[in-house]
């Protein structure tokens, strides 16, 4: 495939993917989807919060898991960061902490496919700032 | 932080918390006038005068989860270690803009790193806010926005994981042909 250069080559390749129905068709209804929100102050990209995020990006296309990936702020928790807060469709927000690129494969393959959980979890603050 | 483009990320984060709808971000690299200049510009609440002048105290910050904000004075660290200097002007109300250059030769100035994926994160992390986003080499420039953006692809959601991959390869196609053109 050419690489997109222009905003019309954009507009070609949506058309495609549009065709081949790779787009998820629920993205107007964050509500079932799962939510990823990293947290990406001072202190979470110090620690490498941007490489955990492309990693849960890569990872969830690659997957295919309904989920959009977001940032956030700062919770507090700057010693354990990078932290990565959860939120499955109809459940409460889990904050996992000292996440890097193996963890966050480990929290889609266990917790967000399996519901099981890993260690590490910080209480859940939903006060972000 | 291992490269500009990660202040670039905290900067703008600044924009968001305070509650800014739209963000014009420039990165302007020229080493023909041995400068590197960014700027980050939004129409947030902006801050009082003492704010600005606390903004360098490691010490000061609005928040209420942790004592120290250390965003701005990492930054200007950064910039007056290697040539440069770090510039906001804001009023309450009006929004803020932080300048930041540097001596581009210099040794100790950081990698650019990564502009675009920053860009492409903070577009599809905050989906509602509007960005602009222009990125000079020399006398060259490109520039995109989230209107033309969001115009092309219609439905699609700007967070949706193709269509930041798209997004991000069409930047970086930009980018990197305003440098070749120049060498040749």
């Amino acid at each position: 495939m050419t690489k997109i250069k222009s905003l019309d080559d954009l507009r070609q390749r949506k058309q495609q993917l549009e065709q081949s129905m790779e787009i998820r068709e629920n993205s107007d209804h964050p509500d079932s989807l799962v939510q990823i929100k990293v947290a990406m102050a001072t202190c979470g990209i110090a620690s490498g919060a941007r490489a955990v995020m492309n990693a849960f990006v890569e990872k969830i296309k690659k997957e295919k898991i309904p989920a959009v990936v977001t940032q956030t702020g700062c919770m507090g928790y700057c010693y354990a960061e990078p932290t990565v807060e959860v939120k499955k469709p109809g459940m409460d927000p889990v904050v996992f902490s000292y996440v890097d690129v193996a963890k966050a494969e480990e929290i889609v393959d266990k917790y967000i496919r399996n519901n099981e959980l890993l260690d590490g979890i910080l209480p859940a603050n939903y006060q972000t700032i | 932080m291992n490269d500009l483009a990660l202040h670039l990320l905290d900067i703008v984060q600044n924009s968001l918390v305070a509650g800014a709808s739209f963000i014009t971000i420039e990165v302007n690299e020229n080493p023909a006038g041995n400068l590197l200049t960014i700027s980050v510009k939004d129409n947030g609440r902006g801050m009082t005068p003492e704010q600005v002048q606390k903004l360098s105290d490691p010490f000061f910050t609005s928040r209420t989860t942790r004592r120290v904000g250390l965003g701005v004075p990492l930054l200007r660290q950064t910039a007056e270690q290697s040539g440069g200097s770090l510039e906001v002007v804001s009023e309450p109300g009006k929004g803020t803009l932080l300048t930041v250059c540097f001596q581009y030769d210099h040794l100790d100035r950081p990698p650019l790193g990564d502009v675009a994926n920053a860009v492409v994160l903070m577009i599809s992390a905050n989906p509602e806010v509007g960005f602009s986003y222009h990125y000079a080499y020399n006398d060259r420039s490109y520039e995109v926005n989230t209107m033309e953006l969001k115009e092309v692809l219609g439905d699609l959601p700007v967070n949706d994981l193709y269509v930041m991959e798209m997004i991000e390869e069409m930047i970086k196609e930009n980018q990197s042909d305003l440098k070749v053109c120049q060498i040749e």
